[in-house]
């Protein structure tokens, strides 16, 4: 099968005083059809610059980026029409998204008309199903709305035009607890309905772990591991994602336990021309550190970006997952 | 005696009750969780123990202890004397609650001035933030709030909350705005600084999983009451409220999610020269 989306060497810089800042340095990516791929990573890791360049809302500083194997790096606006219409992106605060003069009724047809669909008006009243929205719920505006509902509209204008793939920016973080669960639910439904393919950004790595089946580890713009999301959780390798899974608080008690691996403090440096970009922060740094760190194998489909990263069946009483 | 007591106390908003029954007690040197939902009442009744509700909210029944004194009752319910003295406050979004147009250090002095201590506040300034963990604190006095990221602008908050060395802390969802290795990094933070100083502290959060590992004990709200409260485990393992249950249900069984912690870092490898000092 053919991914739907690829990433090749992606990076974007920005210039930041006289500096540059590599947003994104070097991220290869592939999303098979009907796939949740999750990023998780620290803010500033560059996870949603590389949403923005994936949407083609940025265009990458190099890199490119194909749709159903056509390069879209470079298209102009007018012909990335119908890769819009394919791969829509849903952002976190939809506060900031939706027109607060608009009502949802208004918000939701926006898409379909521009797009041309004839029959909008009867498209907004299945779609608005399809997410949950109820009928009354169509005269009010986004400030009269709660979070989910929002981010509900949020949804529903992404999937209106029945994409393919969605590009998600932390869907859940703006709302609480029980508007989380739901809207997870109905992502999970949509996608298996709508047989969606999905990237979702998070810095909760609950959320990932509920919708993804594999998960990439993002440090400053580079990939620090990837896996089948169970083997990030639970036998992570890279020394970063093994301090981050471990920061998640458990309900057990099992996290706050004295020895627990720490990262040094992130601020003040100069991040190394070569080499891993981890290392001055790692509690395990070795020389070796220094040069460019291998990509490791650690298990089929399993890969870590780290000099301690052993290859598949190459160490003692950890059985790859 | 406790830190903080607080009893059956009230709070009304116009005529509506938004916090109800509310009894909760910090004893010194441990941590008690508070933990519900966004408009449960958490941060009201926080607020109530500083004497700093907002103008729409009163107190209409109950009272708050400090150290045994009576505090705050519903005919004294903005005594703003008991701040900085007895009991002090961060909260979640620290660079909103710092001034943006002065210098950390001169923020961190202020509360010590006000404070009448002895010493040079200035150099006790530069004390307290190396203490919350701040590398060269003295430059970082010299600093602005913008200068700074999330988890060094909580960490200027909490060197301002033990400025004035409270009997109580009270955090309100002190990580909430921060990445998960920096929330563990200030939690452990104020952990230390807890058993450091006997001070006790009151960890507000939505989240279960965070009170959890931290407190001693917990108590639940859920719409403006306690409906839960006892030692960590016995509410962790075995809830009595539905609410508490839910709560604990789902941080348990997230899909896909094994419930075994992450797996012991493999041993060095031998192959590998062992690193020498100074590298």
């Amino acid at each position: 099968m053919r991914p739907l989306i690829e990433v090749h060497g992606l990076r974007k810089d920005y210039r930041r005083g006289g500096d540059m800042l590599h947003a994104v340095d070097g991220i290869d990516l592939a999303l098979m059809p009907g796939e949740s791929v999750g990023v998780i990573g620290e803010s500033g890791a560059g996870k949603s610059t590389l949403a923005r360049c994936i949407t083609r809302l940025e265009r990458p500083t190099s890199g490119r980026v194909f749709f159903q194997g056509v390069d879209v790096t470079d298209l102009s606006d007018r012909a990335l029409r119908r890769f819009r219409r394919e791969v829509q992106p849903v952002f976190q605060d939809p506060l900031t998204v939706l027109n607060p003069r608009w009502t949802v009724r208004r918000l939701i047809a926006e898409p379909l008309k521009i797009h041309g669909e004839r029959n909008a008006e009867r498209q907004v009243d299945e779609v608005c199903r399809d997410v949950g929205l109820a009928s009354e719920l169509m005269t009010r505006r986004p400030r009269d709305l709660s979070g989910g509902e929002r981010q509900r509209v949020a949804i529903a204008r992404a999937i209106a035009l029945r994409p393919s793939v969605l590009v998600l920016d932390e869907p859940t973080a703006s709302v609480d607890r029980p508007a989380r669960r739901a809207l997870l639910a109905l992502l999970k439904r949509l996608q298996s309905e709508y047989g969606l393919t999905c990237l979702y950004i998070s810095h909760d790595i609950r959320t990932i772990a509920e919708t993804c089946g594999r998960t990439i580890v993002m440090y400053r713009g580079r990939l620090a591991e990837e896996g089948p999301t169970t083997a990030i959780l639970n036998s992570p390798r890279h020394v970063y994602t093994q301090i981050l899974i471990s920061s998640i608080p458990r309900i057990d008690g099992a996290g706050a336990q004295p020895g627990r691996l720490k990262a040094g403090p992130a601020s003040g440096q100069h991040l190394p021309d070569t080499g891993c970009l981890f290392a001055h922060r790692c509690p395990r740094a070795l020389p070796e550190c220094a040069a460019g760190p291998p990509v490791v194998e650690v298990a089929p489909g399993h890969r870590a970006v780290c000099v301690l990263a052993e290859p598949a069946g190459n160490h003692n009483g950890v059985t790859p997952s | 005696m406790p830190g903080l007591q607080i009893d059956g106390l009230r709070i009304a908003i116009g005529d509506r009750d938004v916090v109800r029954a509310v009894d909760l007690a910090v004893e010194p040197g441990s941590c008690r969780g508070l933990v519900g939902e966004s408009g449960s009442g958490k941060s009201l009744t926080a607020l109530a123990s500083l004497g700093l509700l907002p103008r729409a909210a009163r107190i209409t029944a109950g009272r708050i202890l400090l150290g045994g004194d009576e505090t705050v009752t519903p005919d004294r319910d903005r005594t703003g004397g008991v701040r900085g003295s007895g009991i002090a406050m961060i909260f979640q979004s620290p660079r909103a609650a710092l001034n943006p147009v002065l210098r950390v250090g001169h923020q961190v002095e202020r509360v010590l001035r006000r404070k009448d201590q002895h010493g040079d506040p200035r150099k006790r300034c530069v004390e307290l933030l190396g203490a919350v963990g701040l590398g060269e604190p003295d430059k970082a006095a010299r600093l602005y709030p913008h200068e700074l990221s999330g988890g060094m602008c909580q960490r200027v908050m909490i060197a301002m909350g033990i400025a004035s060395e409270p009997q109580v802390l009270i955090a309100d969802e002190p990580v909430t705005a921060l990445d998960v290795t920096v929330q563990a990094d200030i939690l452990d933070l104020l952990d230390d600084i807890r058993s450091r100083t006997g001070m006790g502290m009151l960890l507000i959060s939505h989240d279960l999983s965070v009170v959890a590992e931290r407190c001693e004990s917990i108590s639940v709200m859920w719409q403006g009451a306690i409906v839960e409260a006892g030692p960590n485990r016995t509410v962790i393992n075995s809830p009595r409220h539905p609410f508490t249950a839910e709560l604990v249900r789902d941080l348990a069984n997230p899909p896909n999610v094994t419930d075994r912690p992450p797996q012991p870092l493999p041993a060095r490898p031998a192959d590998h020269p062992p690193a020498e000092a100074g590298g």
